[in-house]
Parts: C-alpha cells; structure tokens; sequence
C-alpha cells in the first residue's frame, strides 16, 4: 500500500504553498522531499498527516492510530525522562504491561539511550534528543512515519545512527516520508521529490533526478556567469543548460547537490523571463 | 541607541495586547476604578418585622431602603432574611419598647454603615449586630482572601500548561496522538485542580486558624462551592491558555481576569456601593459568587438553599469556560481544519485503515 498526495495544491491567501504536488510513500521504502527554507516541505508533511486540509488534491494515509510524526522540534517533553516520555506516548497508544517493557528496551537500546534512560529530555543532546523523538514516533509500530527534518542541528554520528533507525523502520515494512535540507542525507532516501517555492523541481530516484537536469555542469576556479555558478569548496561549480561546456571541466560525479541547485536556478531563470 | 528605540517601538506595533494594554488600559482602569473605589454605602437594603414594622419603616431615611414590611414576622424570619444574605439590616418590633435591628457583619461595609446611622439616630433603634459582632475586617477578608488567592494559583498558573506545550512544540505532537480535545484540555488542567483544592484546605483552615475567623455553616456546602470555585478557576485557565501562543500573552490575559476579580467582586470595594454601569463587572467575576457562598458558609451560616443562585452561576460558568476552551483547542489539535475554511475546496481525503 501507498501513502501521499495527488495533484494537491495548498493556499495560504495569496501564497501558494503547495502547487499541483504528487508525492507518493510507499510502504518499506524511505521517501524524501528536499528544497530549502519556505520551499512547502512542512506543509507537504503537514497534509500527509491531516494537519492541514488542502485546497485540491487527494491525499492517502493511514488511520490516526497507525501515524507516526516528529516534528522538527522532536515532539519530546522536555521535563520528563527519557523512559517517562516513552511510558506517556505508550499509554497514549494503550501500550502496557510486558509489551511495553520490551519495545521500550528495544527501541531505548537501539537508539543508544539506555544509559540514559533516567535523564530528562532538556538534559540530552540535540542528537539524543532527536533519537528519543522517533523512538517516540516509531512506538506503536505505525505504517507510515513522518519525520519533519528529523536530523537537522544533530552531530554527524548521530545522524548516521538516526538513519540508521530510519532504514530498520522503512525494512520493516513503515511508509517513511521525511523532508531534509541534508541533500548527501536524501540521495539515500528510495526516492526524492526537489520543492521549490511550492512547486515540484524534479522528483524520483536520486539517479533519475540528477539525469533530470539539463546540460551539464562543470568544476571551475572562475565562472563564465556568475549568476550560473555557486561555490563548493576551494572551487565553483557552474551549471550550462546548452551543455557547453569543456569536456575537461564537465563534472563527473554531479550529485543531488548540484543537481537541486541548477534545477532551482533554472526555475528561477524561467520566472523571471 | 536610536536603533534600539526603533526595533523596540516596530516590535510593540505588531503586539496589539500589549499596544491596547499601554494605550487603553489606563484610560479604562481610571475611569473604571474611580467609580468603584468608594466605601461609602448609599443604599442598605433593610426589612423590617412586628406589630410596629410599617411605623419603624416609615421612620428610616436613607441610607436605609426598605423592601419588605411585614407586621405578622417575627425574629426568626428576621434573621433568616440577614442569614440568606436578602438584606444587610432586620429590624424587629414589638407592641411595645425599642426595635432592634439586626445586622449582617458579614456585609462589612453596609454594617458600619448602619451602625453609624443607627447611632446618630439617637439611640430610638437597637442594634444588634450577627455573625461579625466585632465587625472585624479579617473575618470578612479571609474568605474572600481564600478566593482570591486561589484564583491567582488556578488562573495563572494553569494558563502557563498548554502554552508550554504549544512553545515546545509537543502540541502538534498531541494533535496525532489518539486524544481528544477534552483529552488534553482535562488531563492538562486535572493536576492543577487537584492542587488548588489542596491549597483551598491549606489557606481556608489556616485562615481560620490565624484570624479566629469562625466556620459556622456545613463543611460538605463549602466543599462544594470551592469545587466548583476551583473547577471554574482552572477552566478558565485552560481556556485562556489556549488563546494564547506564549507564556507573556497567558499572564496578560490572565491579569485581565485578576484585576477584576480584585476589584470588583465585592472584596475590597462594596459591589452595592458601585454605579451599575461598573457593577456588572462583578457580577461577570467567578470571585464574586465564591465570596458569597464562603463567607455565608463561614460566617452566616448559610444553608444550600440561602445560596444555591451562587451556585447555579459558577455551575454554568464551569459548562461555558470548558466548552470554550475545548472548542478552542479542537483548531489547534482537530486535523484537517485550516485557519479560513474555502467555499471552493474540492479535497478529498482518503483515510485508509
């Protein structure tokens, strides 16, 4: 079964936030939406939880008691203990007993928190604190889990372990739909839907999304046009849509990062023509 | 500095609750509390009881305002209209002698009112003074002050509850979890109300303790009357909190509650001593029907029955607050509801099982 959203458009007054936008979950893979700040990925998760109504459109999800979110400030409560949080949500969800001792042990060891379990959750780190938020969400083994930059302001080993925990969840067979600014973070995802502004730039696989782009891009110390180029590095890499460039400058190993780029300049270069 | 000047004075103009409290409130508190900071009662409401009660009627001039002549009663018709708080002042006659005239202590103010006009009367009317013989201030203070006090602990702090979680950012955590409305507002508020009624035990015993205030009516009443007191206190902070999206717009309305209560339920100011255009005020206070059932309780001994208008009110009062406050955080927790509903939505949701 699949999760997401067809032909779905949201409105705030005169602001489209989200524009005829098709994004599918499916379950047992990890789906990501990417695109920087305001470009409509916490509306999108919003209408994939049933936070916000769209204007049109058609959205599938499962039923409240099999949905799992965090949000990006990882829906932990700050006063309680590591274990006093997953008993709350527990009891939310009806999880008693033996069934509960031992999710919580699996999870709370699982995300590396056993040793601080005691601990209240304004005393953990960001990195902690975030892994506490999705064994939240995950809890009560939900077919969907929506994670609303799950791994932003985490240190690096963290994050690793966290999608460490999203590939289990997504093996296991959960729809996982999560949207990330970490661009390296969602060419691991199974597929990626690029938003800019509310409208979708590119979406699928990593590798069809990259070969989406078109031109080519090259590696150079200076650019031809600036307004073409951006810095990676001691270097800059410039985005040719006529594929004019170099074949000794063309960039080989183009990624998702460059690709979102040069999709966002070309959509900008369209709006203002 | 001129920079801060601005910063400050372009954040102050997007604050409207502060901008109307800094401009408006002043004017309001004014004029508002200019008219109810007067002691002096100008209308006592009085009957008067026995063979002579028509000529002793006949013979009060203000500040007495005679409701109910009735020749054919007696003294304990007249001390249950002064329990049942019908009237400050009773006066009872025989064929023949002084009437005297009984007077509500709990209604502090009315009393030495009455007292004084009595006396400059020249002696022709006894008095007898019930419930508050001494006319001590603290015996009248401390119920009202029991109130008062847990309107401060119930409205403020259960205000700050769901503003914490809407700051932290686990409300929307809530909204998908498996709870109700009801839920969360009543699991929010039940820890607060269990302390405020401990805090009601704490502050009305040690009253009583203190000041030697007496406890004359039925504890099971009082109880009852300071749950739904508590109920309704709680309730509305609850619902402010809900109006509010931090922890400084919860205090400011919070506040808008407190001065009020002080002001106007009859504590410090006597309502009947008020302009009606400023005395509904009191009448809107849960401080002022609280008042009346503790210090009837406690001082008069005033049965259910003497009281159950009080009762009735704060009754209603603890329905409207919880309905509006659930109604309120249904918008923030209930999904699929936008800020402004469109006449021309076309989504449809699928929910699949």
């Amino acid at each position: 079964m699949s999760f997401g959203l067809s032909e779905v458009s949201v409105r705030f007054g005169a602001t489209t936030a989200l524009d005829h936008i098709t994004f599918a979950a499916p379950r047992g893979s990890v789906s990501a939406v990417v695109g920087g700040d305001g470009a409509g990925k916490t509306t999108l998760l919003g209408c994939l939880t049933g936070a916000i109504e769209p204007d049109s459109g058609r959205v599938e999800r499962p039923a409240k008691r099999l949905l799992g979110v965090m949000p990006s400030t990882s829906g932990t409560w700050r006063d309680l203990t590591v274990d006093e949080n997953i008993d709350f949500v527990a009891r939310a969800y009806g999880i008693t007993g033996e069934d509960l001792r031992a999710k919580r042990g699996r999870l709370v060891a699982k995300a590396g928190l056993d040793r601080a379990r005691d601990r209240l959750a304004r005393q953990l780190s960001g990195g902690m604190r975030q892994k506490l938020g999705f064994v939240l969400a995950l809890l009560h083994g939900p077919t969907l889990l929506v994670l609303d930059e799950p791994t932003t302001g985490v240190d690096p080993v963290s994050r690793v372990e966290l999608w460490g925990m999203i590939s289990e969840a997504a093996a296991a067979g959960a729809a996982v739909a999560m949207a990330t600014t970490y661009l390296d973070e969602a060419e691991r995802a199974t597929t990626v839907l690029v938003l800019d502004s509310g409208q979708a730039l590119a979406s699928g696989t990593a590798g069809e999304v990259i070969g989406s782009l078109p031109g080519t891009i090259s590696v150079v110390d200076r650019p031809a046009d600036p307004r073409r180029a951006w810095r990676r590095g001691r270097v800059y890499h410039e985005w040719h849509p006529g594929g004019d460039s170099t074949s000794a400058q063309i960039d080989s190993d183009v990624d998702l990062e460059d690709t979102v780029i040069a999709q966002m300049l070309r959509r900008r270069e369209h709006a203002s023509t | 500095m001129w920079a801060m000047v601005m910063k400050e004075f372009q954040e102050l103009r997007r604050d409207r609750r502060t901008m109307a409290m800094l401009i408006a409130l002043p004017l309001l508190l004014l004029v508002v509390f200019g008219y109810a900071a007067n002691f002096n009662v100008s209308s006592i409401p009085t009957n008067t009881y026995g063979p002579q009660a028509q000529k002793v009627a006949d013979g009060l001039k203000d500040p007495f305002d005679v409701r109910t002549v009735d020749p054919g009663g007696s003294r304990n018709d007249a001390e249950t209209a002064v329990r049942d708080n019908k009237v400050d002042v009773a006066i009872v006659s025989q064929s023949s002698g002084k009437p005297t005239a009984l007077i509500d202590g709990s209604s502090l103010f009315a009393a030495q009112s009455a007292v004084s006009a009595f006396a400059m009367s020249g002696g022709q009317v006894e008095t007898d003074v019930l419930y508050n013989p001494e006319l001590k201030t603290s015996w009248v203070m401390v119920p009202a002050l029991a109130g008062l006090i847990l309107t401060f602990i119930g409205v403020i702090v259960t205000s700050l509850g769901l503003v914490r979680e809407r700051q932290e950012g686990t409300l929307e955590q809530l909204a998908v979890m498996p709870f109700r409305p009801f839920d969360v507002i009543g699991g929010k508020i039940a820890p607060y109300f269990v302390f405020a009624a401990v805090d009601m035990v704490l502050v009305t015993v040690l009253g009583v303790i203190l000041f030697d205030v007496p406890f004359n009516g039925s504890v099971v009443v009082f109880a009852l009357g300071s749950l739904l007191f508590l109920l309704v206190l709680v309730g509305l902070g609850g619902l402010i909190s809900s109006l509010s999206q931090n922890a400084g717009q919860a205090i400011q309305l919070a506040l808008f509650v407190m001065l009020p209560s002080i002001m106007f339920s009859g504590m410090i100011f006597p309502l009947a001593a008020m302009p009606w255009t400023i005395r509904w005020i009191g009448y809107v206070m849960p401080l002022t029907y609280f008042i009346n059932i503790a210090q009837g309780v406690m001082l008069r001994g005033a049965p259910f029955t003497a009281l159950w208008l009080s009762f009735l009110v704060l009754a209603v009062y603890a329905v409207v607050v919880f309905t509006a406050a659930v109604l309120r955080l249904r918008r923030d927790l209930a999904p699929n509801v936008k800020a402004q509903p469109r006449q021309d939505v076309a989504a449809k949701t699928a929910v699949a099982a």
